[in-house]
């Protein structure tokens, strides 16, 4: 207790430490789980990919309190960008920083887009029709290749460039510093950066004026109106925003893969997305990284297991490993969310909600 | 002419079935305010339950087993079990959550879908299960369209619990207690309504009609799969929103507007657009009917005006 040093910044020493032993221990992360196999290091992209999402889907439903059900559909917008500008497909190979940005734009036009029609809505309402964009987004992707091949329909587009800067391929294995970095480790540290990009924005909107704004907003629109917020720009605002993130993730999920198809953004995929925001704890940064890793891990920890614990206890595999491992995903949310009904990391301000007396709302 | 004519028979009895389960959404919307995602599951369950059922009764006497028996038989196996299923859901993962965020309630029945789904696939496996093409094909012209005696059948029966529910709801004391819930959970209790009796009234009655729904989409179409239930379960929400959730004739007139909108949609938009679209889009078509009238009436066809703190 005596080590802490409290600056006048009101940052410790000790925070300090920790960051640092934060940044150590994600620095070597790929290579510690690429000595284990390399798929593991996919599993660690797809979840910063994730955490990427949850973040902002967070803004919207964490921040604004608006149940966004559609919210891939932003993430499609991005990845299939990056496909359509950089792969074969048209024969366009634009550079990542004409490709990128297009992507976000699109996306967080899309998010006004779809915010437009729905400022009246409230609650479930909302969730419907966020649903059906996200539903009608998909359509399209899958039909779009008549009359005009736009989207290549369920068949998707393949051999996507991958991300490069200067003609340094994020793609493939090469010798750096006389170490063997293999395409998924330097993707790692290109997702990480753009995660770190992320998490600092959320964490400066969150206590900035737009933040409270949100917060107001989710609170009470009616006093938040009276108090001189311009609800309908602040909801805007939030889904295009949230939006932006989405095409971020859709654009490095497409030059990762390589291959984008309407199947990888299906509404499971929203739902996902929402899962890992209200398990992790909604509105509190850390809780919805928390609950990004977790979930994205989890389901991949379990089909590592599954097999080889059956074969232990039975002696072979008996239950289908895929079934199992749903089921086992589908009993931990319900559980999570009847011990922890905040969240597993909530916000101070929701722990106070829930814990103290439940004022005014029924 | 005939094309509209057909479509519309079509589309009623669609919509029939999507009424049916879209009135388990809004009942129980409308008490304990928690969107089911497991519903359509529960159909799904229900179709299931019926198929394997009929497919082994005509398996172990064929010929011998007369048709109406098979599906009456079907229906009262599957409707317990729906209700179990669906009591089970309630008891043990909304119970516990009832004064917890909205939110977490919604990811429960997520996860109560994931489980449902999966262990019907552990069950009955990934492969499509055929129901026997059992009832007669028998067929009627009307005015130059054609409708089944399935179709018929789906339609009257509906429409025949449709009306005993809202009998129910408007006639007895359960109903008089379910409305007063819906109204005010704390009060209704003050005044003597035992709240979880009726909560999980709702959730038994909504089963029922789940159970039956999948009875009549799985002679419809002649199939049941494990995954059935998530698209079907979508459509009749939407169908609850389109009428106003929570509003139990909005449900019916919401399911039927659906199932018609639907089925013209996919008759008509190659038409309207010159062969551009193709009947592929009858979902985008859905969706943006029902964006276009929540935009004008943003609580739904026959829902009231939400309060602010809705």
């Amino acid at each position: 207790m005596s080590t802490v040093i409290d600056t006048r910044n009101g940052i410790s020493l000790k925070v300090w430490m920790g960051i640092a032993l934060c940044g150590v221990v994600l620095a070597i992360l790929p290579f510690a789980l690429g000595a284990v196999g390399q798929s593991w290091v996919r599993t660690l992209n797809f979840a910063l990919l994730y955490v990427m999402l949850a973040l902002g889907l967070n803004i919207v439903v964490g921040f604004a309190g608006l149940l966004d059900l559609g919210y891939i559909a932003f993430y499609a917008v991005g990845a299939y960008i990056w496909a359509m500008l950089a792969s074969p497909h048209f024969g366009l190979h634009l550079p990542f920083w004409v490709v990128l940005p297009a992507g976000v734009l699109l996306a967080a036009i899309f998010g006004a887009l779809l915010g437009a029609p729905t400022l009246k809505l409230r609650g479930d309402y909302l969730a419907i029709v966020t649903l059906g964009f996200g539903e009608i987004v998909r359509i399209f992707m899958n039909n779009l290749d008549a009359p005009i091949n736009i989207t290549n329909g369920p068949q998707g587009i393949n051999r996507v460039d991958s991300f490069s800067v200067a003609g340094f391929a994020f793609g493939r294995s090469q010798e750096l510093f006389g170490f063997r970095v293999t395409g998924p480790e330097k993707y790692y540290y290109l997702l990480l950066l753009l995660t770190i990009i992320i998490v600092v924005m959320c964490v400066r909107l969150q206590n900035s004026r737009i933040g409270r704004a949100w917060e107001a907003v989710r609170e009470d629109e009616v006093a938040a109106k009276a108090m001189g917020i311009n609800t309908r720009n602040i909801k805007l605002l939030a889904f295009s925003m949230g939006a932006s993130f989405g095409g971020v993730a859709g654009a490095m999920f497409a030059s990762m893969q390589g291959f984008v198809s309407p199947e990888s953004f299906s509404l499971t995929e929203s739902i996902l997305v929402l899962c890992m925001v209200v398990l992790g704890g909604m509105g509190n940064i850390p809780g919805v990284i928390l609950g990004a890793v977790l979930l994205s891990v989890f389901p991949e920890l379990l089909r590592a297991l599954v097999i080889p614990l059956q074969r232990t206890v039975f002696g072979d595999v008996i239950l289908d490993p895929e079934g199992i491992r749903m089921l086992l995903f589908g009993f931990a949310l319900v559980l999570v969310m009847i011990f922890r009904p905040a969240g597993l990391w909530p916000s101070a301000v929701r722990r106070r909600e829930l814990s103290g007396a439940k004022g005014g709302q029924s | 002419m005939e094309i509209l004519l057909q479509q519309l028979i079509n589309g009623v009895t669609v919509g029939s079935v999507y009424a049916l389960v879209a009135l388990g959404y809004t009942m129980v919307y409308g008490i304990i305010g928690l969107i089911n995602f497991a519903h359509g599951d529960v159909v799904m369950v229900g179709a299931m339950v019926a198929t394997t059922l009929v497919v082994a009764m005509i398996g172990a006497d064929p010929g011998g087993v007369s048709a109406w028996f098979a599906v009456i038989s079907a229906l009262l196996l599957a409707i317990p079990v729906c209700m179990v299923l669906g009591w089970v859901a309630e008891r043990y993962a909304y119970r516990p959550l009832r004064r917890a965020p909205r939110l977490a309630a919604l990811i429960t029945a997520i996860g109560v879908s994931i489980i449902i789904q999966n262990v019907a696939m552990m069950v009955w496996g990934r492969n499509y299960l055929s129901f026997p093409h059992i009832i007669e094909p028998l067929v009627f012209q009307v005015g130059g369209a054609r409708i089944s005696l399935l179709q018929i059948l789906i339609i009257v029966s509906a429409t025949a619990i449709m009306a005993g529910l809202l009998m129910v709801v408007h006639r007895t004391r359960l109903g008089t207690a379910m409305r007063a819930t819906a109204q005010n959970r704390e009060v209704a209790g003050l005044m003597g309504v035992n709240i979880n009796t009726v909560i999980s009234a709702a959730f038994l009655i909504g089963s029922a009609l789940a159970a039956v729904a999948g009875v009549m989409v799985t002679t419809y179409y002649g199939v049941a799969q494990y995954t059935m239930g998530f698209m079907l379960g979508l459509k009749a929400f939407t169908a609850a929103v389109l009428g106003g959730i929570g509003n139990l004739g909005g449900a019916m007139l919401g399911g039927l507007l659906l199932g018609i909108i639907e089925s013209l949609g996919a008759g008509y938009i190659g038409d309207l657009t010159n062969g551009v679209f193709g009947s592929n889009y009858q979902d985008v078509f859905s969706f943006i009917v029902l964006i276009m009238v929540l935009v004008f009436r943003p609580s739904g066809l026959l829902g009231e005006r939400v309060g602010d703190r809705a």
